[in-house]
């Protein structure tokens, strides 16, 4: 199979991600595009070290795994602390800081 | 046979500041879970100040090595290129550590009795829990580690040599503030807010500066700048994939303007900035901007100019397109704006813009300008909002034993603090005026400097456009300044108007009829037209060390404005060959 189709399918997958976290509401759903679009960029890493024989692409790919569980972490404390507030966690509803 | 094992070559010297300042975050983790609770603050303190400290004198050591490395035409490289460090990037940390030590006294600030953070933020805003852990009076000393681990990134961001290390580090000085920005002890709810807010955009824009990180070697085959670089000139990546680099590069320093705050990334820098503790706040704005501004030079001035001729032309019209309106809509939005800390912000923003005209010129003039207009803005943020922090709304009008609570933000409420406290009063003037870029103050050198050399690179368009809105800013910086010297205060005009009810009923809702006078013209009446149901205003006199840095900061402004020579030549000389 042609390697470049796997970028292709890593540029979709990142636009779908990108679309998820400019239309939804829900900011659960909003986090989980921002983690499909690092994905996406994983999958455009390991391909492009494919390509070109180099070992570095995989190797970050490793260190985004580490970044996304990081910000698992700090996103959903602090979506948490929200929602428990607010019995919310729809981002329209955040809208108290205006003007 | 299996290869043999080639150790790795370590120059531990260099990493010195980064492994102080990270090492002391770790260290700070440990002393939270073991240290009794009544040491526990002063300990952490001490120890960020420390850190900070070591990590200033370690870069101090370091300049003499770095500077005869670019005189030999090398650049210092650590870990294998992981970390390229040249006279600009020392400069920029050396710049950063200072600044964040006086953020740091700023944070650590208890004038008002008690810390600007929230004794366990974990809790719901106004519950039993939080309310039994106010009373015990739980003292929440996480700050210094997450404020240590952001500054650790911070240091790191500017010398990145490889994009990997430059994401790692974006994401180590990103997370704490996110979480710092939630930890609000007054208005937890905004709080809270600006921290869901910071960090979705943030990371979402982290995603897009690594999603160009993956386009960009997927065209060059490799993540170290210099051999970017390489491949860019000899024309070594990818085939007639000239595209994948334009938008891999286009992508990157999207993500990186984002962490400065440019049009049209922008829009959270007002309500984080509003919503997160003010020494918070203070910290980010200064010290964010100026890593982030390091890391877009790097990124800029190693990439770039070597692209061909079309893609420079289309990269140079996107950076002015960014750059104006950068600087026009911060300018204009910061005039209706009635919350001193949003005013800051668009004033932030619009010095983003500035700072751009330094970058987009794209010569070696120019660096040293964009890095002095860095500290020189960095010196007025920290100062400004150090004072915004000790402008405090009380429970009660008048009486000594009137609770202080969160900051009075509201420009109504900021009327007539020269007369409550003249020095304060002064020195926030003298912050707005540098801001302003008013001759005698850091702010107009960092202007004249930067827009100097962008006329100089041929971008005289742009110079003159950020000279038009440096007019428009002095119109809502001077405003403050008419505010805080020429209007009497809200509660002793209501006081005067209005004998027989309590001047809290007064500047509740309507407004009170001293805004009808004719000492309000009509600038003064638009900022303090809403005002928020508001008791009294005090400014707190402060603890020693936030009165330290704000005359620090005041003396700095002055120093650099009135004898910049020395400062500029030292930037200069250390920048005229790489950032």
């Amino acid at each position: 199979m042609e390697i470049t189709n796997y970028l292709v399918l890593a540029a979709i997958l990142f636009a779908i991600g990108c679309a998820t976290v400019l239309l939804r509401r829900s900011a659960i759903i909003v986090f989980m595009g921002i983690e499909l679009m690092l994905n996406a960029t994983n999958l455009a890493f390991v391909t492009f070290a494919r390509m070109h024989g180099d070992l570095s692409g995989q190797v970050i790919a490793f260190f985004v795994m580490v970044v996304a569980a990081a910000e698992v972490v700090v996103g959903l404390a602090i979506i948490v602390a929200i929602f428990r507030t607010r019995k919310s966690a729809s981002v329209d509803d955040v809208n108290l800081l205006k003007g | 046979m299996t290869p043999a094992f080639i150790e790795p070559v370590v120059d531990w010297f260099y990493l010195v500041p980064l492994l102080v300042v990270l090492g002391a975050g770790v260290v700070g983790v440990l002393i939270e879970a073991f240290v009794p609770d009544r040491v526990r603050r002063d300990v952490q303190l001490w120890l960020a100040l420390a850190a900070l400290a070591g990590g200033l004198v370690a870069v101090v050591l370091q300049w003499d090595d770095i500077n005869g490395a670019i005189a030999d035409q090398s650049v210092v490289q650590v870990l294998g290129g992981s970390l390229v460090l040249t006279p600009a990037t020392l400069l920029i940390q050396g710049a950063l550590l200072v600044i964040a030590t006086l953020a740091l006294i700023v944070i650590a600030d208890r004038s008002s009795g008690n810390d600007a953070f929230a004794p366990t933020a974990a809790a719901i805003p106004g519950s039993d829990y939080e309310e039994i852990a106010r009373r015990r009076g739980l003292v929440q000393t996480e700050v210094f580690p997450l404020f240590l681990f952001s500054v650790g990134g911070m240091l790191l961001f500017p010398a990145a040599g490889d994009l990997l290390t430059m994401f790692i580090a974006l994401e180590v000085l990103s997370f704490p503030l996110y979480v710092l920005s939630g930890m609000a002890r007054h208005r937890r709810l905004l709080s809270q807010e600006a921290s869901l807010k910071y960090f979705l955009l943030g990371a979402f824009s982290s995603a897009l500066f690594l999603f160009g990180m993956a386009l960009v070697y997927g065209f060059a085959g490799t993540l170290e700048l210099r051999f970017i670089a390489n491949a860019i000139i000899t024309g070594t990546g990818l085939e007639g994939m000239d595209m994948v680099l334009v938008t891999g590069l286009v992508l990157m320093i999207a993500g990186l303007l984002f962490k400065v705050g440019a049009v049209p990334f922008h829009q959270w820098t007002p309500d984080v900035y509003a919503g997160a503790p003010t020494p918070i706040t203070g910290f980010m704005a200064a010290c964010t901007k100026m890593a982030a501004f390091g890391a877009v030079l790097r990124v800029v001035y190693w990439t770039v100019p070597f692209t061909g001729k079309e893609i420079f032309d289309a990269f140079t019209a996107g950076m002015w397109t960014i750059a104006i309106a950068t600087m026009v809509l911060g300018s204009v939005v910061a005039v209706v704006q009635h919350d001193i800390k949003r005013v800051l912000a668009y004033s932030s923003i619009a010095h983003a813009g500035f700072i751009l005209v330094g970058v987009t010129a794209l010569s070696y003039e120019a660096i040293p300008a964009t890095i002095f207009y860095l500290g020189a803005y960095g010196l007025a943020t920290v100062g400004a909002f150090a004072i915004v922090h000790l402008v405090r709304e009380t429970s009660t009008v008048h009486g000594d034993d009137a609770l202080i609570l969160g900051e009075a933000t509201h420009l109504s409420q900021w009327a007539g603090l020269a007369r409550r406290s003249p020095w304060l009063a002064g020195a926030f003037t003298l912050f707005l005026l540098s801001f302003a870029g008013i001759p005698l103050t850091a702010g107009f050198i960092g202007k004249f400097t930067v827009f100097s050399a962008a006329v100089a690179a041929g971008d005289w368009p742009l110079a003159l456009v950020g000279v038009l809105a440096s007019a428009v800013a002095v119109f809502f910086y001077v405003r403050i300044v008419v505010l805080m010297y020429f209007v009497a205060p809200a509660d002793e005009a209501a006081a005067r108007t209005t004998t027989d009810t309590p001047a809290v009923d007064a500047t509740d809702g309507s407004a009170p009829e001293h805004w009808d006078t004719p000492e309000a013209g009509v600038g003064l009446r638009l900022a303090t037209a809403p005002a928020r149901a508001a008791a009294g205003v005090q400014v707190l006199r402060g603890g020693a060390g936030i009165r330290v840095v704000v005359a620090l900061c005041a003396l700095g402004t002055i120093a650099l404005g009135v004898f910049p020579g020395p400062v500029l030549d030292l930037v200069a000389e250390a920048t005229k060959f790489i950032p």
